[in-house]
C-alpha cells in the first residue's frame, strides 16, 4: 500500500470528483471532498515522512521504468509542495460549507465540488510528476477547473475575470509547451531527471536552448503572476467566490513557482541558468513587482482585490529569493511559499467570514466591524501583522532569510529594498486595522459573529502563521533540505 | 550560402509555425471580440501542434508501422503527445466559448470595449 501512496495522492480526488456529480447533493458532496482532501493531507504527510527517512521515492506509472514511461518523482522540494496544496486543501473544505452555500446558487453546488476536487487533482499531480509533459496535462486539469471556478462568483465581473485568466492561462500553458518541445527537440526525452542529464551535454549558446529557457520562463511567469504578467489575477481574486479564492491564493501560484524552480534549477542546472543572465532579470522584475503592487494595494477600496495585489508582492518576494541562487536565498524562497500560502489563506478565510456576515467586503462597509466580530477580525489581524513581518509570526522568518541572502549577495541595497517595501504592507495592513477597529459603525445593524465551523479552520490557520513563526525547526529544516538539492544540482 | 539557411527547404515547416503562432497571437492581443480572441488562441495553439509534428519527421521513414519493409520510422511519441493536446485545446475552446455564452448572457455584449463601459459603470 505505501509503495503506491505517490499515485494515490492524485488519484483518489480524482476519482471522487464524478461522485459529486452523480450525486447531485450538495452535503453529500461536500463531504465527499472534505474526506478526500483529508485523506491527501494524511498521504502527503505520511509522503514527507517517508522522503525525509528514506530518499527520493520514485514511481513509475503502470510498470513502465523512467525515461519511457510516466514516473513520479518525489523529493524533498515536491513533498513538501504537496504538504502545502493538501492542507490548504483540507483547511479551505472544511471552511467551504457554508460559505458555499451562501455565495453559489444552490443548484451549482455540488458543480463546485466537483471542479475543486479536480483543481486539487491538478495542482497534487503537477507537483508529483517527474514527467515534463504530464505536468503539462496536470497543469491544463487544473487551470480547466479554476476557470470553472472562478466563474461562480456572484458578480457578473466574475465571468469576465475568468474568460481574462482563461486567455491569459493558455498562453502561458502554450508557451511552456513550446519551451518543452524545443527542449525534447535538443534531448528526445521529456523525463525531468532525463532532461537533466542530457541537457549537461548541450551547448549553453546554442539558440534553441536560450529559446527553450525563454518560453519555459515566460510560460510560467504568466502562470504564477509573476510582475509585469500579473493582469490577469486581481479581478480572478477579487470576484470568484471567498473560498476559491483563499483556496487559489494559497495553493495554485505557489504550485506554479515550484514548476519553475524545477526547471530552472533541475532541469536546466544553476549553472546554466546563471549564464543565461535570467536570474538578473527575474531579480529586477520581483522587486519591481514588491513596490507596484505593495503601492496600487494601499488605494485599493475592496479588500479582496488589496490583498490580491499583495499577493503580487509577496510572489516577488518569493521570486526574488529564488534569483539569488543561494542556499540561503532559495529556501527563503521556499520558506516563504510556505509561509505566504499559510497568512495569505489566513487573510482571505477572515474576509470570506466578512463576506458572510456582512455581504461585502469594502472597506467603507467594514467600519467598526471588530467589534460585532472579534475573532474574525483578529485572525485578520494576525495574518496582517505576519505580512508586514512583525517578529513571532511567519512573515517575519521569511523576510530575516531573505536581508539574509541579500547581504550574502553582497547587495545591501536589495536588502534595504525588501525592508522599504514591508513598510508598504504596514500602510495598507494598518488602513484596514484603523476602519476596522477605530472607527464608529454607521448604521446599527445586527451582525453577528462567522458560524463556529468557519472560525475554527480560520484560527487554525491564524495559529499556524504564529506557531511556525515560533518552532521554525520544520519548515527551515525542509526548505534547506531541499534548497541544498536544487543548488547543489543533485536532480 | 549559410547565410540563406534559414530559408532552406528544411525549414519550411517551421516558418509556417512561426507565422501561424504570430497571426494566433495577434489575434488575441488586438481583437476585441471574445469569439475572435478564442479564434486566435485556436490557431496559436495549432502552430504548436504543427511545431511539435514537425519535429518527429524522420528522413526517408514511413509512418511509425511495425511490418516487414519498415525500417525506418517516423518519432511517434511527438504524435500521442499532439493528441493529448488536441484534447485539452477542444477542452479550453469549450470552456471559453461557454463563457463567452455566459458573458452575453450577462452583459449583453461580448466587444470588449463596450464591457469595459459597463464594468466601469457598476463598478
Amino acid at each position: 500500500m505505501s509503495a503506491h501512496l505517490p499515485v494515490l495522492q492524485v488519484l483518489i480526488p480524482l476519482l471522487a470528483a464524478p461522485f459529486c456529480v452523480v450525486l447531485r447533493h450538495r452535503d453529500i458532496a461536500w463531504a465527499i471532498s472534505l474526506i478526500t482532501s483529508l485523506v491527501c493531507f494524511a498521504i502527503s504527510l505520511m509522503i514527507l515522512d517517508q522522503v525525509l527517512t528514506q530518499g527520493v521515492i520514485s514511481y513509475f506509472m503502470g510498470g513502465w521504468p523512467a525515461p519511457w514511461g510516466i514516473e513520479f518523482r518525489i523529493d524533498v522540494v515536491n513533498a513538501y509542495v504537496l504538504v502545502i496544496v493538501s492542507a490548504i486543501g483540507a483547511i479551505v473544505s472544511l471552511y467551504g460549507r457554508h460559505s458555499i452555500n451562501k455565495e453559489i446558487p444552490r443548484n451549482q453546488i455540488y458543480l463546485f465540488y466537483t471542479a475543486y476536487l479536480l483543481c486539487l487533482t491538478g495542482l497534487l499531480g503537477m507537483t508529483a510528476t517527474g514527467d515534463a509533459f504530464n505536468l503539462f496535462v496536470f497543469l491544463e486539469i487544473s487551470s480547466l477547473s479554476t476557470y470553472a471556478l472562478i466563474s461562480l462568483g456572484k458578480n457578473r465581473r466574475a465571468l469576465t475575470a475568468s474568460y481574462q485568466y482563461l486567455i491569459m492561462g493558455t498562453l502561458g500553458a502554450t508557451f511552456y509547451v513550446i519551451g518543452l518541445g524545443l527542449l525534447y527537440m535538443m534531448t528526445g526525452t521529456l523525463n525531468i531527471v532525463d532532461l537533466h542529464n542530457k541537457l549537461a551535454d548541450v551547448d549553453g549558446s546554442l539558440r534553441t536552448f536560450q529559446a527553450a529557457l525563454a518560453f519555459l520562463t515566460v510560460g510560467l511567469s504568466l502562470k504564477l503572476a509573476l510582475f509585469p504578467l500579473h493582469l490577469w489575477l486581481p479581478n480572478a481574486y477579487t470576484y470568484a467566490p471567498s473560498t476559491v479564492t483563499a483556496f487559489l491564493a494559497s495553493t495554485a501560484t505557489k504550485v506554479a513557482v515550484y514548476v519553475m524552480l524545477r526547471v530552472f534549477f533541475t532541469i536546466f542546472g544553476v549553472d546554466l541558468f546563471e549564464e543565461t543572465g535570467v536570474p538578473n532579470i527575474i531579480m529586477i522584475l520581483a522587486i519591481c513587482g514588491m513596490f507596484v503592487a505593495s503601492t496600487v494595494a494601499i488605494f485599493q477600496e475592496n479588500l479582496k482585490r488589496m490583498l490580491a495585489y499583495s499577493s503580487v508582492a509577496q510572489i516577488g518576494y518569493i521570486m526574488l529569493g529564488i534569483s539569488f541562487l543561494s542556499v540561503t536565498g532559495v529556501s527563503a524562497g521556499i520558506v516563504h511559499l510556505f509561509n505566504h500560502a499559510i497568512m495569505k489563506c489566513a487573510l482571505f478565510l477572515a474576509l470570506g467570514c466578512v463576506m458572510y456576515r456582512v455581504g461585502s467586503v469594502k472597506l467603507s462597509d467594514m467600519h467598526g466591524i471588530a467589534k460585532k466580530m472579534p475573532w474574525t477580525m483578529g485572525a485578520f489581524v494576525v495574518g496582517g501583522l505576519s505580512l508586514i513581518g512583525v517578529p513571532l509570526t511567519v512573515g517575519f522568518v521569511s523576510k530575516w532569510y531573505l536581508i539574509n541572502a541579500a547581504m550574502e549577495a553582497d547587495m545591501m541595497p536589495v536588502a534595504a529594498l525588501i525592508l522599504l517595501s514591508s513598510l508598504l504592507a504596514l500602510v495598507y495592513v494598518w488602513r484596514v486595522i484603523e476602519v476596522a477597529y477605530f472607527r464608529a459603525p454607521k448604521t446599527e445593524s445586527n451582525i453577528k459573529e462567522a458560524p463556529l465551523s468557519m472560525l475554527i479552520p480560520l484560527w487554525i490557520m491564524a495559529g499556524a502563521s504564529i506557531y511556525f513563526g515560533i518552532d521554525t525547526d520544520m519548515t527551515l529544516g525542509v526548505a534547506e533540505l531541499a534548497a541544498e538539492m536544487l543548488v547543489g544540482g543533485t536532480p | 550560402m549559410e547565410a540563406l539557411d534559414f530559408i532552406s527547404p528544411g525549414l519550411y515547416n517551421y516558418w509556417i509555425v512561426i507565422f501561424l503562432m504570430m497571426a494566433g497571437f495577434y489575434i488575441v492581443i488586438a481583437r476585441g471580440n471574445l469569439v475572435k480572441k478564442l479564434v486566435g488562441l485556436n490557431i496559436f495553439q495549432t502552430s504548436v501542434f504543427l511545431l511539435y509534428i514537425s519535429m518527429g519527421k524522420v528522413q526517408d521513414a514511413t509512418a511509425p508501422i511495425l511490418g516487414e519493409g519498415f525500417d525506418t520510422f517516423s518519432n511517434p511519441l511527438p504524435h500521442v503527445l499532439i493528441l493529448t493536446a488536441i484534447v485539452v485545446g477542444i477542452a479550453t475552446t469549450a470552456l471559453g466559448l461557454s463563457l463567452v455564452v455566459r458573458i452575453r448572457e450577462a452583459y449583453g455584449t461580448i466587444e470588449d470595449k463596450d464591457l469595459l463601459e459597463l464594468e466601469d459603470e457598476t463598478s
